[in-house]
């Protein structure tokens, strides 16, 4: 068993270094199938970014009557965060409310005269809410509407903004769902141009495996070896990508960056280096190994 | 050793290969098979090791029925044999030495026996010294000779060879045939399938003849006639 597992190693490695060009150019076909999947790896995380920052700039605002105790808000503040569609919730009291407007009408002397004039501040105490999903808004208005805490609320700026809401909300989800789509399909293509190049590579050695059959090779010893090709290309296939993607994603990232403010391509694909080579690896090798092992399927009979 | 019993192929209605093909190969025995292209020489071959399984009939080799051999079963049948063509089917990506080693090293036989034995062999098919050359470096008379190396380094109990001298000129021919015979004057099994007057005529050995897919003439001491 050692000595047959040992020869299949020792053949897979001698059979890829001897096929020369036809090794060279699976291998090429899957540094391109393997920059492809690199590049889907970081495409999944700009579109996560660009879905992230709109939906960062959709929140709902809640204003509280003025009589209502800085407490009771605060009450309020407390269930709303124990709400599992509730990502954040700041509270905006009406002191800070009042400096807030301060500071943005600094230059309007009429507004800022006015408000000195008043002796109470009008304003009103709020609670800027973020949910964890666009469409998770109407739920958290429906239970700010509940009849234990609609006697508190003056406002909510959800009934205003919900066209634009439900708007940004639905290019969210195309977002992500036209992410995961164009992921999934030029995945299966990229797969599919390895499987077919190394399935030509195999074909091409049809006669080489009659032949080990007729001198009476097993099985295994005609599949093993070239499953190991399939593996070899696939290791070198993962490290050539990541090699040639590195300055690439480098050159690229400032660019991006235009498009998608705070967007950090390069140091994502930095931070998780390890993890893109380790996927890389996993679909290049996974790929050559599976693909030989289907395509030498229909020599191995007779 | 080897029994045909009334064997048939047939492809279709307008193409049998063989029929009712029924002979006995006794062990150390030296049959040339013979008869005009077409004749189902190929065919007995194909059918005798394997590669296609015939239309009615039985086929016995040793302990094997080998129409019913399954394909995970041929591997292990088939290093009982050692099996020479015309084209040399040598792997071209393997040097002489390691296409010799291979039939060695299918069975898993151990490197060390492997190291002894395949120069043995060179030496005996007179190829010491292009040990270490490709297929595509040797001239067809050697290919020829590092197949036969290869067919018989496993000390197989027959070897079945397909137009071995095809493919080669005169000298070349009597140095392949002359290397058959003296396998075969070891104590290994030879069938040959050649449609070479003169090979046959040489021989002087049991000659069974086909003519469009029968057996028309099984004769000790045979020689190369058609009608």
């Amino acid at each position: 068993m050692f000595t047959i597992l040992s020869r299949i190693i020792h053949y897979g490695f001698k059979n890829f270094w001897r096929s020369g060009s036809l090794a060279t150019a699976t291998v090429a076909i899957m540094i391109l199938a393997s920059l492809v999947f690199a590049g889907l790896i970081l495409f999944g995380f700009v579109s996560d970014q660009a879905a992230a920052s709109i939906q960062d700039k959709i929140d709902i605002s809640v204003y509280f009557k003025t009589n209502t105790s800085e407490d009771q808000v605060l009450n309020v503040k407390q269930s709303l965060e124990s709400l599992s569609e509730v990502k954040s919730v700041e509270y905006i009291s009406r002191d800070r409310a009042l400096e807030v407007f301060r500071a943005a009408h600094k230059e309007d002397s009429v507004i800022s005269q006015g408000i000195n004039e008043l002796n109470v501040n009008p304003l009103e105490a709020s609670l800027n809410i973020k949910a964890r999903r666009p469409d998770q808004y109407a739920a958290i208005v429906e239970y700010l509407n509940s009849p234990n805490l609609v006697s508190y609320i003056d406002s909510i700026s959800y009934s205003k903004n919900q066209a634009v809401i439900d708007r940004l909300g639905g290019i969210v989800n195309n977002v992500k769902r036209g992410g995961l789509a164009l992921t999934l399909l030029l995945g299966l293509i990229a797969g599919l141009v390895v499987f077919n190049t190394i399935r030509l590579a195999i074909y091409s050695n049809r006669e080489e495996i009659g032949i080990m059959r007729v001198v009476g090779a097993s099985n295994a010893l005609v599949r093993g070896p070239l499953v190991i090709q399939g593996i070899i290309a696939g290791v070198l296939a993962a490290v050539f990508s990541l090699i040639i993607a590195t300055p690439i994603v480098y050159f690229i990232s400032p660019q991006l960056k235009v498009f998608i403010p705070g967007l950090e391509v390069f140091q994502y694909f930095y931070t998780h280096l390890a993890a893109i080579f380790l996927y890389q690896l996993i679909f290049a090798v996974g790929i050559g190994a599976f693909s030989s092992f289907v395509a030498v399927r229909r020599f191995l009979k007779n | 050793m080897i029994n045909f019993q009334s064997v048939s192929k047939i492809y279709n209605s307008h193409s049998t290969a063989l029929q009712d093909v029924s002979f006995d190969v006794k062990p150390r025995e030296f049959v040339s098979l013979t008869g005009r292209s077409g004749a189902g020489k190929s065919t007995v071959i194909k059918l005798l090791i394997g590669e296609d399984k015939p239309t009615k009939g039985r086929i016995f080799f040793g302990q094997y029925e080998v129409n019913k051999l399954k394909d995970k079963d041929l591997p292990a049948f088939r290093r009982h044999i050692g099996v020479i063509f015309q084209d040399f089917r040598l792997l071209p990506t393997k040097t002489a030495y390691e296409n010799i080693a291979f039939a060695l090293e299918v069975s898993g036989r151990a490197q060390s026996e492997i190291q002894e034995l395949v120069p043995q062999v060179l030496d005996m098919v007179g190829l010491s010294d292009r040990a270490k050359n490709f297929p595509n470096e040797l001239s067809g008379g050697e290919r020829q000779r590092v197949a036969i190396a290869r067919a018989m380094i496993h000390r197989p109990e027959v070897i079945i060879a397909d137009e071995p001298t095809g493919n080669l000129d005169p000298l070349n021919t009597y140095e392949i045939i002359k290397l058959l015979e003296k396998i075969n004057e070891l104590g290994t099994t030879v069938v040959l399938a050649t449609h070479d007057k003169n090979v046959i005529n040489s021989l002087e050995k049991r000659v069974i003849t086909l003519d469009r897919g029968r057996v028309i003439r099984d004769e000790e001491k045979g020689k190369y006639i058609l009608v």
